[in-house]
C-alpha cells in the first residue's frame, strides 16, 4: 500500500493567530490530499488562508501569534507535527520546500547565489564544499542561468532571474513536495511565462508534487491538475481542474469567474461579488460566504456547511444543494 | 475634426543618472478623443507611469508638447498650472501610500474642494464630501474614518472620490486595480466605467494587466522601453496583434479556461537597459524576427492599416 500513499495529506487543520485582544481564524478545519507528481492549485483572495495553509505544511507558522489548534499534516507519510525540531529541519528542504512570492526577501543580499544554493546542498547531503558548489552550478544551468554567474549577489540579478535562483534552491535536494506561494505574482507577464514554463518542465522531470498558491485562475488552468478554492479559511470547493472550471458548483467559485475580464468578450460589464470577505476575527455563524451570496437561504445564515462529496473527484461546501434541482447560473446549459 | 481632449507630441523625458541618461519616455506622440479611454500597457520599467506623470506635469518633460483641450500645458507654472490641474486628475496604484494616514476620509476628499475654492465653508464641504462618497459607493458612516480602518477596495474608492471631487474631464489611472483582489477589482472597474458614462470622462488607463486593459479601453498603446511600439483600437490589437512584442505579450496571458493553451511565444532574455539606448529597434535583442536593419536603425510608428500604427521594420510581413 505504501507506494499509493499521498505525498501530502492534511486532516482537519485549524490555525489561529491569537493576538492580544482578538483571534484571527485563519484556517478552519481543512483537509486535503495530493498524489505523487500532481499539481494542486490553492486559489482564493487575500486573507483566505492560502499562505497559512502552505506554511503549515512546513511547520513554519510563526509562533506566537500563530497556533495550530488541531489537525495533522503528513508529508510523504511522515506526521510532521510529531517530529522533533531537529528532525523537522531535515525534512524541510529535502522532503518539502517552499518558494515565496518575493524573491528579494527570500534571498540573503549578503551572500552570493552560489553560496546560498550550496548551503542547502551541504545541509542535507554529505558532500564536500567543492561538490556542493558543483551541484550549485548544475542547478543554475538547470533553471537557465549561466553557471558563470555563480559568484554574483542577488542585487545583480533581475526579478525573474532571482525567482529562478529561489527555484534552484528549493529544488536542489529534489524534494517530494514543493509549496509555491504566488511564485510569479511579482513578475511581468512575459517573464511569468518563462518562469511557469521552467517550473512545468522541472515538475515533469522530477515528478515533484506541487501546491501552487495563487489568485490567478489563468495560471491554475495552465499548470494545475487539481484545484481547491479557499474562502475565509475553509475550502469551499475542491476537484479536478475540469470539475472546478467546467462543472463549477460553489457560488463563490462562480463569483470569481464572473469577476474576471474575459479576453473574448470585451466591453461586457463585469459581475463582481458584492461586499467584502468577512473579518477573520469575527466570522459569521453560518456559511462565511452567505452575506455575499445571491443564492443564500435562511439555513445558510445559521449552519456552517461541510465539504461534501459530489463525485469521486469533486467536493463542494454549500447548503443550497440540499434543495433538489438547485444549480448556479454558470453551470446552466452545461452537462 | 475630431474633438481631442489630449494631444501629445514628441514627448521625451530623460533622467540623468551616474551611468548615463535613462530614456524613460522617448519620443511619444498620440491623441486622445474626448470621452474615450486610452489603455497604456507594458512591462515594469517601460515608462508607462512616467508618461502619465509627465502629461499631468507632475514631472517636467525634457522636450515635446502636451496640448490639453488645445492649450499647451508644458511650462505652465503656479496658478495657471493649478487651474489646469482642476481639469486633469490622477488615480494612483497603491491606495495605501497615496492617501495621508493622519487625516480622515472627510479631510482627504475635502482637500481638493478647498484648494480649488469649490466650497466656501465647512458645512458646504461636508455636504459635497457626502455626495462624492455616495457616488463612489462609500457608506456615510465612514466619513470620519482614518485610512487604516479601510480595506484596499474602500481606500481606492477614496482615491477615486478625490480625483472626481474637482470634476475633471480627464483622469490618468495608474494601475488603479493592480493592488486589489479580483472580486474587488471588478467592483472598481465597474465604478470607473459608470463614472465615464455619467460624466463623459476621458481616461488614460495605465496597466500591465492585458485582460483588464482589453476590457476597459477603446484604444490601446503598447509601450516598450520608453516608446510606443503599437497603437490601435482594442479590437484590432487583440484580433491582429502585429508587433512581435505585442504578439508575445498577448500569448503570455494565462487564460482561465481548461484547455485554452495556445501557441505560446516565449521571449528570450529580459527588457534591456533604458540607459543611452543605441539607435536600433529596442526590441531587436529579444525579437524572433530581427534582421540587420532592426539592429541598425530604430523604426518609427507607421500606419499599416487605417488607424493601426506599428513601429516595426517588418510589420507588413506579419
Amino acid at each position: 500500500m505504501e507506494h499509493n500513499e499521498p505525498i501530502l495529506k492534511i486532516e482537519d487543520l485549524t490555525v489561529h493567530y491569537e493576538l492580544e485582544d482578538e483571534t484571527v481564524e485563519a484556517v478552519n478545519g481543512i483537509s486535503l490530499e495530493l498524489g505523487k507528481g500532481k499539481v494542486l492549485g490553492l486559489v482564493g483572495e487575500t486573507g483566505a488562508g492560502k499562505t497559512t495553509t502552505g506554511l503549515a505544511c512546513l511547520r513554519l507558522i510563526p509562533n506566537p501569534p500563530g497556533v495550530v489548534k488541531s489537525g495533522k499534516v503528513w508529508v510523504n507519510g511522515t506526521d510532521i507535527y510529531a517530529l522533533s525540531d531537529k528532525e523537522m529541519n531535515r525534512v524541510r528542504g529535502s522532503e518539502v520546500s517552499m518558494i515565496f512570492q518575493d524573491p528579494m526577501t527570500s534571498l540573503n543580499p549578503a551572500f552570493t547565489v552560489g553560496e546560498q544554493i550550496a548551503e542547502s546542498v551541504q545541509l542535507h547531503e554529505n558532500v564536500t564544499k567543492q561538490e556542493a558548489y558543483e551541484k550549485a552550478r548544475e542547478m543554475l544551468e538547470l533553471v537557465g542561468i549561466p553557471a558563470s554567474r555563480i559568484g554574483e549577489y542577488p542585487h545583480q540579478f533581475s526579478g525573474g532571474m532571482r525567482q529562478r535562483v529561489v527555484i534552484a534552491i528549493a529544488l536542489t535536494c529534489n524534494p517530494k513536495l514543493l509549496i509555491a506561494d504566488e511564485p510569479t505574482t511579482a513578475l511581468d507577464v512575459t517573464i511569468q511565462a518563462q518562469v511557469l514554463e521552467l517550473m512545468k518542465g522541472l515538475i515533469r522531470k522530477y515528478g515533484t508534487s506541487v501546491v501552487m498558491i495563487t489568485h490567478d485562475l489563468g495560471i491554475v488552468a495552465e499548470v494545475c491538475d487539481e484545484v481547491a478554492v479557499m474562502y475565509a479559511g475553509s475550502i469551499v470547493e475542491r476537484g479536478t481542474l475540469v470539475d472546478v472550471f467546467n462543472r463549477t458548483l460553489h457560488p463563490y467559485t462562480e463569483g470569481l469567474f464572473n469577476s474576471l475580464p474575459n479576453i473574448k468578450r470585451r466591453g461586457e460589464d463585469l459581475k463582481p461579488i458584492p461586499g467584502l470577505m468577512p473579518d477573520p476575527t469575527n466570522l459569521p455563524a453560518g456559511c462565511a460566504f452567505a452575506p455575499r451570496c445571491a443564492y443564500a437561504t435562511e439555513a445558510c445564515l445559521k449552519e456552517r456547511p461541510k465539504l461534501e462529496k459530489v463525485s469521486d473527484t469533486h467536493w463542494c461546501a454549500c447548503l443550497a444543494y440540499r434543495n433538489e434541482g438547485f444549480h448556479i447560473e454558470r453551470s446552466k446549459g452545461k452537462e | 475634426m475630431a474633438d481631442n481632449i489630449l494631444e501629445v507630441r514628441n514627448l521625451k523625458k530623460y533622467f540623468k543618472t551616474h551611468k548615463g541618461q535613462v530614456h524613460a519616455v522617448d519620443d511619444v506622440s498620440f491623441t486622445l478623443e474626448r470621452g474615450r479611454t486610452l489603455g497604456v500597457v507594458g512591462e515594469s520599467g517601460c515608462g508607462k507611469s512616467t508618461l502619465g506623470r509627465v502629461i499631468l506635469q507632475l514631472i517636467k518633460p525634457t522636450s515635446g508638447s502636451v496640448l490639453f483641450n488645445g492649450k499647451e500645458v508644458t511650462g505652465l507654472k503656479g496658478g495657471d498650472l493649478r487651474r489646469m490641474r482642476k481639469d486633469m486628475q490622477m488615480i494612483f496604484q497603491d491606495p495605501f501610500s497615496s492617501i495621508d494616514p493622519r487625516r480622515t476620509v472627510c479631510q482627504i476628499i475635502g482637500e481638493p474642494l478647498t484648494v480649488h475654492g469649490i466650497v466656501k465653508n465647512r458645512a458646504e464641504r461636508e455636504e459635497r464630501v457626502l455626495e462624492l462618497m455616495k457616488t463612489v459607493g462609500l457608506a456615510e458612516r465612514l466619513i470620519n474614518a482614518y485610512p487604516h480602518e479601510l480595506d484596499g477596495g474602500r481606500r481606492q474608492r477614496v482615491g477615486i472620490a478625490c480625483a472626481l471631487a474637482v470634476e475633471p474631464g480627464f483622469i490618468v489611472c495608474d494601475e488603479p486595480v493592480s493592488a486589489l483582489d479580483v472580486s474587488i477589482q471588478a467592483q472598481i472597474l465597474n465604478l470607473l466605467k459608470e463614472m465615464q458614462r455619467k460624466r463623459g470622462l476621458s481616461y488614460m488607463f495605465i496597466t500591465h494587466d492585458l485582460s483588464v486593459v482589453n476590457h476597459f479601453s477603446d484604444d490601446i498603446a503598447v509601450m516598450y522601453l520608453g516608446q510606443i511600439v503599437e497603437m490601435t483600437t482594442a479590437e484590432a490589437l487583440f484580433d491582429h496583434p502585429t508587433h512581435p512584442y505585442t504578439q508575445a505579450l498577448l500569448s503570455a496571458i494565462p487564460i482561465p479556461e481548461v484547455g485554452a493553451q495556445r501557441q505560446r511565444i516565449i521571449l528570450n532574455g529580459e527588457i534591456s537597459s533604458p540607459i543611452d539606448p543605441p539607435d536600433a529597434c529596442r526590441f531587436a535583442k529579444r525579437c524572433l524576427y530581427a534582421t540587420d536593419q532592426c539592429r541598425q536603425k530604430c523604426p518609427s510608428l507607421t500606419e499599416v492599416r487605417p488607424g493601426h500604427r506599428v513601429a516595426c521594420w517588418r510589420a507588413n510581413e506579419f
